[in-house]
């Protein structure tokens, strides 16, 4: 039973071992041939670069600069592998902890603070990036992806063969997403339209403290097959594989070839938010069987044996890294809160009386205290 | 001016809103060939086709779920939820989803997605299929919530909320569905296709509409039980007390100020409406008035309304709805007070 539990790891797409050797693939090679040393390098420096800011951003809520901060450690394989295959027609719909996938998208990494500093729900311009606002309702943005998917194959950006035209949607939601009604529902929608939209389920094994044993007993990518959809399970924490499973899958969605399910098989390096305490349902044993599959030091460890990752390259990252570091402190500490009155804005698109009401008694209100003389 | 039933006035809307903009689409179960388990989108289908009158899978949350992403991509979908009952399953895709993408995104995305239900009782239906959940809608800031209870309206009001950059819950009075009356269908065509036609529908729809005029008590009703207030009206006209009646239309903004202007004026307001009363739409409009006209109030403000269960059986529903004794027996207590 348990070699076939969810958590076994054989049956994974693997074309980087966690000491870095590089293994053939016969249907995945083909999607990874474009990786030349610079491609790969970029990815290292991604990786790199989104850790940092993470470490960055965990250190300022510990100094409660952030209420809270959602750690991606671990997951930067799958996120910057899936996030490098992605083109410019391509839409993101994130969950809430796909910091490499923002960066990978053009996102200024020190704007998603905001959202932890408590100044706004939304953080970034979705349409500018092609990446949605994060969503906090496990799964519930997977119906909007599908949406969207099925949106953009009214308007003909699905198979017409011009990749200036064509795109597809990526959706990304963890294991416990997938006991969600809406995350089968949108398999349904998905699967009946053939709507061009990738789920990618970034299996870190825990649901805050919840085993994925809780979630499901058969290995996540299984879910797809009921719903006809082709899925494929690969080792999250091997960049080149996931850029090469999502690069077939979104290819395949973009070209008229409906949805693919990826599971990417991964951990939850951290906790699971800065609130977390990860020592009360997980053993030392576990944590290291999982720190010997880094993510970074398995590509780290395969460029280096290729002689494609000098120190020149290492010092130039890692003086990037300190450098968004410090702009991320220094933005973070500059923000001011919004006026008070900011929590009436964009309510509703055009006036509404209940909300005009308020506002204007609440203006009223606080300038009695400044008549007064009284700081509000 | 073109007589037509309110269920046929809601059809030629959709119609009318699927002519003037290719991106309204309408989504739901059971609403392409069969033309919807009321037939309200009958013969929609075979006109504007499946890819834009669209029988989706039966799951709720996917299709307001699904609308949510198409209407990020500027299509206006209409959504069909078959009945009151079943709008549940898409509770969190409305009032956390919907309602919030305008706010959270510091509105730089729009929903403009219309949920119709047809609601509320009196049709003999089984369990679930004759509630009045507008309350839980109206309690949510971002969404609109609406009842026509005319066909005039009925044909105005959606097509108003289609145009609305907001989202809309558009509720049907399902046992007026079948009422008749003369409906003029080039006013809002005008209204919609001239310049801010979208914010000046948006604002129409949002205001209430005194349907009688009266000196004594002030009758505050929507969707179903206008018919219900205009008829007590009537009523009590003939035992000598004059009654104004109020169609509020709108829920969500609640047109207090109509209600209250009238208020000052009789001194007495009576609220009808199918919804429990307890922490219903009544509650919120007594309080307002009880805080913008008190001095004028000779009787406490009442409530006229279905009770604090579920809603029952059709052997019962003529007990649990308002009916015409009950709004009258309201009338005399404020009379008398």
């Amino acid at each position: 039973m348990e070699a076939h539990g969810p958590r076994t790891d054989e049956d994974l797409i693997t074309l980087l071992t966690r000491t870095g050797e590089r293994l053939a693939h016969p249907d995945f090679d083909g999607f990874a041939a474009d990786l030349d040393a610079a491609a790969l390098r970029r990815m290292w420096r991604d990786m790199t670069v989104v850790r940092a800011f993470d470490n960055e951003a965990t250190s300022l809520q510990r100094q409660g600069e952030l209420g809270v901060w959602v750690q991606s450690l671990g997951q930067e394989a799958a996120q910057i592998g899936s996030g490098h295959a992605l083109n410019g027609n391509d839409f993101v719909f994130p969950s809430y902890r796909e910091h490499g996938v923002a960066l990978t998208r053009g996102v200024d990494m020190p704007e998603i603070l905001r959202i932890f500093r408590g100044l706004q729900h939304g953080a970034w311009d979705p349409e500018a990036h092609r990446f949605h606002l994060y969503t906090l309702v496990i799964g519930a943005h997977s119906l909007h992806a599908t949406g969207y998917a099925m949106a953009m194959d009214r308007d003909g950006m699905v198979g017409t063969g011009d990749p200036e035209r064509d795109g597809a949607v990526i959706c990304y939601f963890g294991d416990g997403a997938t006991s969600q009604g809406d995350v089968s529902e949108a398999m349904v929608f998905a699967a009946v339209n053939s709507a061009p939209v990738v789920f990618f389920v970034q299996n870190n094994q825990f649901a805050i403290s919840e085993p994925v044993t809780r979630q499901t007993r058969a290995p996540l990518a299984q879910r797809g097959a009921g719903f006809d959809i082709p899925s494929v399970r690969v080792d999250g924490n091997d960049v080149l594989a996931c850029y090469a499973v999502t690069r077939w899958a979104l290819e395949r969605a973009r070209s008229g070839g409906g949805p693919v399910l990826i599971e990417a098989f991964t951990y939850r390096m951290g906790a699971h938010t800065t609130a977390d305490d990860p020592t009360r349902y997980r053993t030392r044993a576990d944590e290291s069987y999982w720190a010997d599959r880094d993510p970074i030091a398995r590509l780290d460890a395969y460029l280096t044996a290729l002689g494609e990752l000098d120190d020149d390259v290492r010092e130039a990252v890692a003086a990037e890294a300190k450098a968004l570091g410090r702009r991320t402190r220094e933005t973070v500490r500059g923000w001011e809160s919004p006026t008070s009155t900011a929590m009436f804005d964009h309510v509703y698109a055009e006036p509404h009386a209940t909300v005009a009401a308020e506002r204007a008694w609440f203006e009223r209100y606080e300038r009695s205290f400044a008549d007064q003389g009284v700081h509000a | 001016m073109t007589q037509m039933t309110l269920a046929g006035a809601i059809n030629r809307g959709l119609r009318a809103a699927m002519d003037r903009d290719e991106k309204v689409l309408l989504m739901g179960e059971d609403i392409g060939q069969l033309g919807g388990v009321f037939r309200v989108t009958d013969g929609l289908w075979k006109d504007f086709g499946p890819e834009r009158v669209m029988d989706t899978p039966l799951a709720e949350s996917g299709i307001v779920g699904t609308a949510i992403g198409m209407s990020m991509r500027g299509y206006r979908p209409v959504v069909e939820i078959q009945f009151d009952g079943f709008i549940f399953p898409a509770f969190d895709q409305i009032t956390t989803q919907l309602a919030k993408m305008h706010y959270r995104s510091q509105g730089r995305i729009q929903l403009p997605v219309v949920v119709r239900v047809p609601f509320a009782g009196g049709i003999g239906g089984l369990e679930h299929h004759s509630e009045s959940p507008e309350a839980l809608f109206a309690h949510t800031a971002g969404l609109r919530v609406i009842s026509p209870a005319t066909p005039q309206d009925a044909f105005d009001m959606i097509q108003q909320a289609i145009a609305s950059p907001d989202p809309v819950i558009f509720l049907e009075p399902k046992a007026r569905y079948w009422d008749k009356g003369e409906v003029d269908e080039t006013r809002v065509d005008a209204q919609l296709s001239g310049e801010d036609g979208a914010s000046a529908g948006t604002a129409e729809m949002s205001r209430g509409r005194v349907a009688r005029q009266g000196t004594d008590v002030t009758l505050v009703a929507y969707g179903p039980t206008v018919r219900l207030a205009l008829q007590a009206a009537e009523l009590a006209g003939a035992d000598g007390t004059s009654i104004e009646v109020v169609d509020l239309r709108s829920i969500s903004p609640l047109d207090s100020e109509t209600v209250v202007r009238s208020a000052k004026r009789t001194g007495r307001v009576v609220i009808v409406h199918e919804a429990p009363t307890t922490y219903g739409p009544g509650a919120e409009l007594s309080a307002r008035v009880a805080e913008q006209a008190f001095f004028h109030l000779h009787a406490p403000v009442l409530r006229v309304g279905g009770f604090h269960a579920p809603y029952p059986g059709a052997k019962l529903e003529h007990d649990y709805l308002p009916n015409l004794d009950r709004v009258l027996d309201a009338v005399d207590r404020v009379m008398t007070h």
